[in-house]
């Protein structure tokens, strides 16, 4: 056990599955969709072409106090559901403040309070715009919420890299305590986006479902006719502890965070590279930072949103990673079920791999009806699969608009 | 129409209540908003912010730092009533 041995000890999520980590968990392996209609006047008010959203499951105010519901933008509120329960989940670890860590991200913040703060200044005036409008804001709202609540003074982190966010978040989390920084690390993404506007910016760039007629059915990742992504929330947050600290405390130890693997494209501010160049480098370097190779890997977590050419770019790169060795990898895309949580998506992906590693069980893509002939990868679907025994490797692959790719491999010991 | 002390003293409490999570009842004229209440100046910010919504009043921002009790807050709004 050296000290860049990095384990999970604690989970934590809110989620359109669930209002904690088993719920969601349990929905997943059940293969239910977090897809509903919403209940809003949008699209008649101002004519958004998408009346379906993967809206959280559990109202934030079944669990925080009514003040900290108005102190906190609902990205920061998830968050802090989520952070409490992986905290509790974790044993309450007792650790010097010094020694814990916060890497909470979201890929776009606390946008619910700035456009709210915008309305009001337009329709009553500087004088009625809130004074918590900023701290509820600014995109590191959710990690100082949790570094304030856990007493976090090794550093409070929120990295930002759109949809990879997440994962970003954890792979910085896994740097802190390999580094020396901390010795626990509360780390994970979240996002509350399913407001007017951003709906209305994601339509325009075409990117999003419009299967309002049947919105379970919509998020369809490789599937023939898939035609977007359907917008999600909530938040998922982990615990990490240096394996030494968790085995000192006879803690509970879920799986291994075994590699990070980062890269950037630099090829286009929305496209993925057709070439996967950047997925095939994160994949790439979180396995050589595993120590791993590419025949330990029985399980991938997907990006996979559900658009016609990033589903298929990702299982090119995955093919070009494991050559041969694909053929034995069960694929799960659990945005068919979650919807695409952005910011929060590369947390919940990692839990889910975690847990799948944890259970040897891989949770199934759902509203897979053709799959596209050009799929590469054996996908898991409609039912859960066993994964093998003995030692195995998972990846979770998140990839963000601006060419951010991320890649954590996850190992059972 | 002009709001009396004892509801200026209720819709202040309200106010307070749903900032801090303390019961109304804990609101009461002689507490200090920041050695009893244990209210901070960005909370004060928001309740001056609610309160002159709901009074109708305009309470400047030099005025805020006199208000120490619950009890000025309600008097000073009283007079600023139009």
């Amino acid at each position: 056990m050296s000290t860049r041995d990095v384990v999970v000890t604690g989970l934590g999520a809110t989620t359109p599955l669930g209002g904690d980590a088993p719920t969601t968990w349990a929905a997943a392996l059940a293969g239910e969709s977090g897809a509903r209609t919403m209940d809003n006047d949008w699209s008649e008010k101002y004519g958004i072409p998408v009346t379906f959203a993967a809206t959280i499951k559990e109202d934030p105010s079944e669990k925080l106090s009514r003040p900290e519901t108005k102190r906190m933008d609902p990205s920061a509120q998830y968050a802090m559901i989520a952070a409490r329960e992986a905290w509790q989940d974790a044993g309450a670890p007792e650790v010097d403040g010094d020694r814990l860590g916060a890497v909470v991200s979201s890929g776009i913040g606390g946008i619910w309070t700035t456009l709210d703060g915008w309305d009001t200044l337009r329709e009553r005036g500087a004088r009625r715009v809130l004074p918590m409008t900023v701290p509820m804001l600014m995109p590191n709202s959710a990690v100082a919420y949790v570094s304030l609540e856990l007493g976090a003074k090794a550093g409070a982190h929120a990295l930002v890299s759109a949809c990879a966010s997440g994962a970003e978040a954890i792979g910085y989390g896994i740097d802190m305590i390999r580094a020396g920084r901390a010795d626990v690390v509360v780390c994970g993404g979240t996002e509350a986006t399913i407001h007017p506007m951003p709906i209305a910016a994601f339509a325009a760039s075409r990117t999003l479902s419009l299967r309002n007629d049947d919105p379970a059915g919509a998020s369809r990742p490789y599937d023939v006719d898939r035609d977007g992504f359907v917008i999600g929330e909530g938040a998922a947050v982990l615990v990490l502890e240096s394996a030494a600290h968790a085995a000192a405390r006879g803690a509970r130890v879920y799986a291994r965070l075994a590699g990070v693997g980062l890269s950037s494209d630099a090829y286009h501010i929305t496209s993925p590279d057709p070439d996967g160049t950047g997925q095939v480098s994160a994949m790439r370097r979180a396995l050589d930072d595993a120590g791993i190779a590419g025949r330990d890997v029985v399980h991938i977590n997907a990006h996979a949103t559900s658009t016609k050419v990033g589903d298929l770019t990702e299982t090119r790169s995955i093919r070009t990673v494991l050559g041969e060795e694909t053929d034995h990898v069960q694929l799960s895309a659990t945005k068919s079920m979650t919807g695409h949580l952005l910011g929060g998506a590369g947390a919940l992906e990692t839990l889910f791999a975690v847990k799948a590693v944890h259970e040897r069980l891989a949770p199934p893509t759902i509203n897979v009806a053709n799959p596209d002939p050009e799929l590469q990868v054996p996908l898991v679907r409609d039912e859960p699969a066993r994964l093998p025994d003995g030692d195995i490797a998972a990846i979770n692959n998140s990839f963000g608009f601006g060419g951010h790719n991320v890649a954590l491999a996850i190992t059972n010991g | 129409m002009a709001h009396t002390a004892s509801e200026i003293l209720e819709g202040l409490a309200e106010i307070v209540a749903e900032e801090t999570g303390l019961p109304t009842d804990a609101v009461v004229a002689e507490k200090s908003f920041t050695d009893d209440l244990d209210i901070d100046s960005l909370s004060m910010m928001t309740i001056v912010t609610h309160a002159e919504d709901k009074f109708g009043v305009r309470i400047p921002d030099d005025e805020v730092k006199n208000l120490t009790t619950v009890g000025d807050a309600v008097k000073y709004i009283e007079g600023a009533q139009g």
